[in-house]
Parts: C-alpha cells; sequence; structure tokens
C-alpha cells in the first residue's frame, strides 16, 4: 500500500451509504461521522467535503466547489479530498 | 482529518465544583441496551452473568424511551440493541424506533434466530442503521452444535442475506475459540459472500458463563498463533472490500485491553432491569454500588454514581499500574478480569505480563480439555 491514493473518476459520485452518517453534535462538540461501530471525529475541512458527497455532485462538482469555497489551488484540493474520500472508501464508509 | 475510532477525547462534562475531585468525566459516546436477558442460542462461550433477569422484571418500552432520550442529551451517539435476543421482544420495533427518533445510531446485535424477516422490514423502514449478527461456525453443522440450536446457522444466512438486500450495512461477527479457530479464512469468505461490510473477529472473553467452559474453549498457543497470521493475510486479500477487526486473545497478550475505552470514559451499559453499569460484566465485581434508570437521570448516573467513579482516572490504581508509561493507553486492562483471576478488582489485570499474577494467566490458557459444552440454557431468564 503506497502513500498515494490511486485517483478517483471526475465523474465519480461519491455518497456514503446507508448506514454512515454525518451529523453535527453540540455534547460532542463538533461534526462527527457515525459508521457501523465506529465514530469518526470530523475536522470542519473534512464536514465540508463529507457533506458535498451527496451522490448528487459529481467528484469534479465536488473539487471545484471546494476550489471557489476556499480560494485554494486546485491541485492541492484535488489532492486532499482525494485522500480523504480514498481513506473512507477503503474503510467502506464510502461509496464511490 | 477523520480519524481514531472510538478513542478520542471529547469535551469534559460540566459537572459540580469540587465534587468529583481532579477526575476529568468525558461524555459517553455509547450506550449498549441489553433489551433482555432471554435468548434462544445457548453458546457455551456466552459472557452475560450467571444469573440472569427473568422476563417480569425487564424495562417497557417507554422507559427505555426515556432512557434514550436521556442518552441523546447526555452526548450519547449510537445505541447497541443488544441482549440476549433483542428480537425477543415483541415492541422491537418500537424500542428503535424511539432511539431513532432521538437522533441516535441504531445498531442492532442479534443472533438472527428469532428476528422474524417481516420484523426486519419494518427496523429497516422506521430507519435502523446496521445490523451484526453473530456466527458460530462456516460449517452449518458445527455452528448449529455451538449454539446449541437446530436450525440456527440457515436462519441466520437468510437473515444476512436479507439485510444486505434491504441495504443495511451488516458486520458479521464470529467468536473464535478451539473447536472453529482454525476456520478463520473460510468464515470471512462467508461473511464476504452473505453481503458484509464488516467482520469481527472476537476471541472468547472468559466472563460470565463463558468461565464454566474455559478449558473446552481454550485454544492452543500454535492456534492463536496461526490465527493471527490468518487475520493478516486476510486483511491484505479483502482491502477495500471488507473491513475487518480482530479482538485479542486475552490469555495470549502481552498487554491487556483498553477495556471498555477506560472505566466511565466512552460507554455505558443498560441491563434489562435497568441497572446502568460501565462496562457489560462489572456486576461480577462484588462491593460495586450501581445506580438504575428506575430511579436516576442517567446524565446523573453518569456522573455520580459510585459503580461509575469506583475505576475512572487513575487514582484507584496500584503498582505495576500507578506507574506504568501505559495506564493511560489500556487503563490497567479489565477491571472485572483483575477481580475474576486475582481476587481484587484494583489490581493491574493479569493478562499484562507485568503483572505479579501472569503467570496463572499462562497456567490458565494451557488448561485445555476436550469435554462437551456446558450449555446456557434460557430458563434463568424465562417468566
Amino acid at each position: 500500500m503506497s502513500n498515494v491514493p490511486s485517483a478517483i473518476a471526475d465523474e465519480a459520485r461519491p455518497r456514503l451509504p446507508r448506514g454512515v452518517r454525518l451529523v453535527h453534535n453540540e455534547a460532542q462538540g463538533g461534526w462527527v461521522l457515525l459508521a457501523p461501530e465506529r465514530v469518526f471525529k470530523a475536522d470542519a475541512i473534512a464536514a465540508e467535503i463529507v457533506k458535498r458527497c451527496t451522490g448528487e455532485a459529481t467528484f469534479a462538482d465536488i473539487v471545484d466547489d471546494l476550489v471557489r469555497t476556499y480560494s485554494a489551488p486546485r491541485e492541492r484540493i484535488l489532492a486532499d479530498v482525494t485522500a480523504l474520500l480514498r481513506g473512507l472508501a477503503d474503510k467502506k464508509l464510502l461509496e464511490l | 482529518m477523520i480519524g481514531g475510532t472510538e478513542n478520542r477525547a471529547t469535551p469534559p462534562m460540566p459537572r459540580p465544583a469540587g465534587e468529583q475531585g481532579e477526575k476529568i468525566i468525558h461524555r459517553p459516546i455509547g450506550l449498549l441496551a441489553e433489551l433482555t436477558h432471554r435468548c434462544p442460542l445457548g453458546c457455551p462461550y456466552c459472557s452475560n452473568p450467571l444469573v440472569l433477569d427473568p422476563r417480569q422484571a425487564e424495562l417497557d418500552t417507554q422507559t427505555w424511551a426515556r432512557v434514550f432520550a436521556e442518552a441523546a442529551a447526555l452526548g450519547v451517539l449510537q445505541v447497541h440493541l443488544s441482549g440476549g435476543e433483542p428480537g425477543a421482544r415483541r415492541d422491537l420495533v418500537e424500542i428503535t424506533e424511539a432511539a431513532h427518533r432521538c437522533g441516535l445510531y441504531t445498531n442492532l446485535i442479534t443472533s438472527a434466530v428469532g428476528i422474524a424477516t417481516s420484523t426486519l422490514l419494518r427496523l429497516a423502514e422506521i430507519g435502523l442503521d446496521h445490523v451484526q449478527i453473530s456466527i458460530q461456525d462456516s460449517e452449518p453443522a458445527s455452528a448449529d452444535h455451538i449454539a446449541g440450536y437446530r436450525g440456527a446457522f440457515a436462519r441466520k444466512r437468510a437473515l444476512a442475506l436479507e439485510v444486505v438486500r434491504l441495504k443495511i450495512l451488516l458486520t458479521v461477527n464470529v467468536v473464535v475459540h478451539r473447536s472453529n479457530i482454525d476456520r478463520i479464512g473460510e468464515m470471512v469468505a462467508l461473511a464476504r459472500d452473505l453481503g458484509a461490510s464488516r467482520v469481527e473477529i472476537a476471541h472468547v472473553q472468559y466472563y460470565g458463563w463463558a468461565l464454566r467452559n474455559r478449558a473446552a474453549l481454550m485454544p492452543s498457543a500454535e492456534q492463536v498463533a496461526r490465527a493471527l497470521k490468518a487475520v493478516d493475510e486476510l486483511r491484505r486479500r479483502y482491502q477495500g472490500e471488507l473491513v475487518i477487526d480482530a479482538v485479542a486473545p486475552d490469555y495470549y497478550a502481552r498487554f491487556p485491553k483498553p477495556c471498555v475505552g477506560g472505566w466511565g470514559q466512552r460507554s455505558l451499559n443498560v441491563t434489562p432491569a435497568g441497572k446502568v453499569l460501565p462496562c457489560h460484566a462489572a456486576e461480577s465485581i462484588p462491593g460495586l454500588e450501581f445506580w438504575s434508570v428506575r430511579e436516576h437521570s442517567l446524565a446523573d448516573i453518569w456522573t455520580s454514581s459510585p459503580a461509575f467513579n469506583a475505576f475512572r482516572g487513575t487514582d484507584w490504581m496500584q503498582e505495576p499500574c500507578r506507574t506504568c508509561a501505559r495506564r493511560d493507553i489500556d487503563f490497567g486492562g479489565c477491571r472485572c478480569q483483575a477481580f475474576a483471576l486475582t481476587g481484587d478488582a484494583r489490581a493491574a489485570d493479569p493478562v499484562c505480563h507485568l503483572s505479579p499474577s501472569h503467570e496463572q494467566v499462562i497456567a490458565l490458557a494451557a488448561m485445555q480439555h476436550g469435554a462437551p459444552y456446558l450449555y446456557r440454557t434460557s430458563a434463568g431468564a424465562a417468566a
């Protein structure tokens, strides 16, 4: 397993499967991703990415949207989003 | 950006000044709701207590609904609906719906025996998030023999397929011991074929009823070594396809498990009759005072009940735990195991190689015999 995650197709429509939910919880101090017998704390950026994984938007749309929102270089956003989504998909927390 | 499982620190609870000393009380993340002790299976490794709560002592639907609302307010995110067999409750759908309405993630932990397909359909409609089904072996005859229930394997297969058909995420749980540990590969392949997304491989935890069958369940050191290697290989083979979580075999470990993520740190457990425990087996420790949801709110129990504060933090520790570099990693291991094996709940879990009683664990692991299982019957929990 290398450290560089494999690319995600522009036309992929990432979505959370049933049984994986992103929720905001005041008592736990922010965003959490709820999954089978697991709870992952999500920082604000991760939450912004996962929120966009609705199954509607394509991967390219999501990256473009984040580039606009954060005024950051596209290649950096692309690398960050790819790493996050690949990591989630490997854990069966995301469908690509 | 997203990391860790259920072991991240959460914001401390607000609490009355001066009442809890220096103990930091975190908010619980998970609640294990033991809806009933009744169960059609008789598994020899059952870790439920020797004395089971009878049906007439079980909490009613409304009380569970109140407990879930209090849990959500306390910060609990996930509810694990368990037992016994939760399907033995006729109000399982109403109970699950009550948890779901509070925004809680609902996880049904079932043997599959006693959950009708129509019940599963209703659970799916009201928003059940996840199902965990236990499988005793990959070979039907052996699986039914271990469960003490003819036809259990076939029913498990059928319900698992139905869960996947309904697009509910499925975890297959396999408890491994001497008679099935050599088929971990086959059991994981079965889980994959059923469409599970996650497999939990758990070595027997010797508590409650399981203690009676310890010598009959204990695998050999060679079996354990082969199993660890097999799990590594399976993880590589099913990378990206199946998540494989493995619980280490206590009696063959060098360090103890961080039991329940630390006593009174992450989770709570409500018994069928309403007692709230820091862990599943906590009632095996004599002298602890447990409070009930019938008399106290969950928040009150979490912060103030004597049982929850008994082993919170590190003040209770003795040597070698007190000055150990790992004391905040494994919290001295399991209090119930420390008591069961040393007679002192404050001792280091003797699974730890630093424990003065560790030799005893090695000796117990070497005690293996082929005597027939002592099956659990639900007579103790019958109405």
